[in-house]
């Protein structure tokens, strides 16, 4: 068994290291530290907006391409949150916690440095898992039928909706949204146009691109515009800075690699968010340290231990995607997306059929990772000049790029047309603090959930115990199950305590 | 925007937007074939999330009451001049495809934008403009060959 997950992983880099893959995988990392880096876009819309470039590339190159974006993504957002306390991504937002108070004592270079060591630990971490744990899986996928299909997707869809920022109802409920836009257009099974409001355009479904940029890239713009104003730091770090001393290591170490467990953890959870795992990483760390008063002026576990965990989630949340088919949040959907325009059907058969894309892919983290870490070391300076890129050049900018973008996908102009109602869609919900991530995982799985959920209903002949009854379909109804349970408690606990807070003050007034 | 929904009516809004996305979707699902569980129509799907979706939204607005954060909301001033300028300059993007080209969608989309940043000035929004609509013309029509005249009329 790990002899043959070794000898894979050494066709792997010979497929990873061909210079055609190894440039492309380059130039992802390197777009996507750059998309990191800069204030105000983030992993999704770089994806999505790379996306059309896709159509004309071979499979391999695409796949390793948009990954390299959503990783070199993670290195580039800490280095914003470490040196100008800009929490733009939200992953990284907690770095800024104590990665902002070190930079203000002038240890920037540490902070980096450290971030560095820790994600490239937790990266690497992150692939063995993948490479050992996505054969493992692949065997348990072959036994799934519809119902256990789509009792998974039901979770991933619940998860996703309740684990997202804010309220777990409000999460839900973006999902279903996401749910009913993946409709639109014609269904596969009967021929019927749902859903297009009379557009010929909409038969052909949602395009992917302009969804995802409207609601992540033009409703984001919506929402800053004038309102984001960044001072820069005028910090300088060299390169001597950033190779920490061995006493900052040995601190630093196991918050690391507990950072790096929470991460793989959550990582295989389906519909997990990034957000949440770094911020639980976070906590850990503060609750188990002897000195929690240190947190937030500038201690270096609180940073090790985030980042580590973004990076290690980053490359495990790879492994339900590509081993049963399965997104686990919106990036992988993307990615998920990617793979369906070209004409790759995901699921468990992907690892055999399409072995030279799988384990290239795994391959390609490494390389990826190593590069970005050769990258980083000596393009920090540029990094650091380039976050100081005014937000009212940048999001003209950007702009033109959606635009084109989207036009590029099929060459239409109406679907930037459906870039600005999405936009304007994402604007609103983000106003009635509706979160957006959810809809992108609702969008992609949509089609996939109704598909196997008319397939299990019509093998059962309408029974849908089916779902509870087969144990495999069960077991994941009864964790969704338990998952809106666990919600519903939280909700009313936090109410009852409310009402009784508000009885009290009302007789303390009498 | 910020000040017409603010935390005490936030929920009521958007409980009452997800009731409506519901009920409308379960209307238009029902004009489609609903069929029964073991043979479901193309109208099943649509019409059971739109039913799902309306009873969340109802559930958000039952909750509204009890979920007002507590501690102050940090108000933002509605931001016109940044929403306007955004929403034109993509619909210029899209008239100016039509009847302009490449080029002129381009100047448009990159210009308007930014004179929505109080901070820029015409002259600066003119120079940004010129400099995108450059590099665009160069990456998009001379490198990467799109089909995308520069210049149509109509």
């Amino acid at each position: 068994m790990i002899e043959q997950s070794l000898t894979d992983l050494w066709f792997g880099f010979g497929v990873a290291l061909q210079p055609h893959n190894l440039m492309w995988s380059f130039f992802g990392v390197l777009i996507g530290n750059l998309i990191g880096v800069l204030p105000g876009l983030g992993p999704i819309s770089a994806i999505a907006m790379l996306l059309p470039l896709t159509y004309t590339m071979k499979l391999v190159p695409a796949i390793l391409m948009l990954s390299g974006i959503f990783y070199g993504s993670q290195y580039g957002g800490a280095i914003g949150a470490i040196l100008l306390n800009l929490p733009c991504h939200p992953p990284h937002a907690v770095t800024c916690l104590d990665g902002y108070p070190l930079t203000k004592q002038g240890k920037a270079g540490t902070a980096l440095g450290i971030t560095m060591i820790a994600s490239f630990f937790a990266a690497s971490f992150g692939i063995i898992v993948m490479i050992f744990a996505s054969p493992l899986l692949v065997k348990f996928a072959f036994k799934l039928g519809p119902a256990e299909i789509f009792s998974i997707m039901l979770l991933g869809l619940l998860a996703g909706g309740t684990m997202a920022k804010g309220s777990a109802l409000k999460g839900v409920a973006m999902t279903v949204v996401g749910l009913l836009i993946g409709i639109v257009g014609t269904d596969v099974n009967s021929g019927t146009a749902r859903f297009t409001l009379g557009f010929v355009e909409l038969q052909d479904k949602i395009d992917l691109v302009a969804l995802s940029l409207g609601l992540f890239g033009v409703g984001e713009f919506l929402r800053s515009v004038n309102r984001i104003h960044i001072v820069g730091s005028g910090t300088k770090v060299r390169l001597r800075d950033m190779r920490p001393s061995k006493a900052e290591l040995k601190q630093a170490f196991f918050p690391m690699v507990r950072g790096t467990l929470i991460g793989t953890l959550f990582g295989a959870m389906p519909g997990t968010g990034p957000t949440i795992t770094t911020f639980i990483a976070y906590a850990v760390e503060r609750k188990i340290s002897k000195t929690p008063e240190r947190f937030g002026h500038g201690a270096i576990e609180g940073v090790a231990s985030p980042e580590a965990s973004s990076h290690s989630k980053t490359q495990v949340d790879f492994i339900p995607t590509m081993s049963l088919g399965i997104p686990g949040d919106a990036i992988m959907a993307l990615i998920l997306g990617a793979l369906l325009i070209q004409g790759v059907q995901p699921g468990p058969q992907l690892i055999s059929e399409h072995a030279d894309l799988f384990w290239g892919l795994i391959a390609s983290f490494w390389v990826g990772n190593v590069l970005l870490l050769v990258l980083n070391v000596p393009l920090i300076g540029i990094w650091v000049k380039l976050l100081q890129v005014p937000y009212r050049y940048l999001y003209p900018s950007a702009l033109f790029f959606i635009a084109i973008g989207v036009y590029s996908a099929n060459n239409s102009l109406f679907e930037v047309g459906e870039v600005l109602i999405f936009g304007l869609a994402g604007a609103l919900f983000a106003t009635l603090e509706f979160p957006a991530a959810p809809i992108l995982l609702g969008y992609v799985l949509g089609p996939m959930v109704e598909e196997n959920f008319r397939r299990a209903l019509l093998l059962s002949r309408g029974d849908m115990m089916v779902l509870v009854k087969r144990p495999i379909s069960g077991g994941f109804m009864a964790v969704s199950a338990l998952l809106v349970l666990t919600q519903l408690f939280f909700w009313l606990r936090s109410a009852l305590r409310e009402s009784i807070r508000k009885k009290e003050a009302r007789a303390r007034l009498s | 925007m910020q000040g017409f929904i603010n935390k005490y009516n936030r929920d009521y809004y958007g409980g009452a937007l997800m009731l409506l996305l519901g009920l409308g979707a379960m209307l238009q699902g029902m004009t489609y074939p609903v069929g029964t569980l073991s043979r479901m129509g193309p109208g099943f799907f649509p019409v059971s999330l739109g039913a799902i979706l309306a009873l969340i939204g109802l559930i958000i607005i039952a909750t509204a009451k009890s979920s007002i954060p507590a501690g102050e909301e940090v108000h933002l001033p509605p931001e016109w001049r940044g929403w306007i300028c955004i929403i034109t300059s993509i619909f210029a993007f899209i008239v100016f495809g039509i009847y302009g080209g490449l080029l002129p969608a381009t100047f448009a989309v990159v210009f308007i934008s930014a004179l929505g940043d109080r901070q820029n000035t015409v002259k600066q929004a003119f120079v940004l403009a010129l400099a995108v609509t450059v590099v665009g013309v160069v990456i998009f029509w001379w490198a990467l060959q799109m089909q995308f005249p520069l210049f149509r009329w109509g």
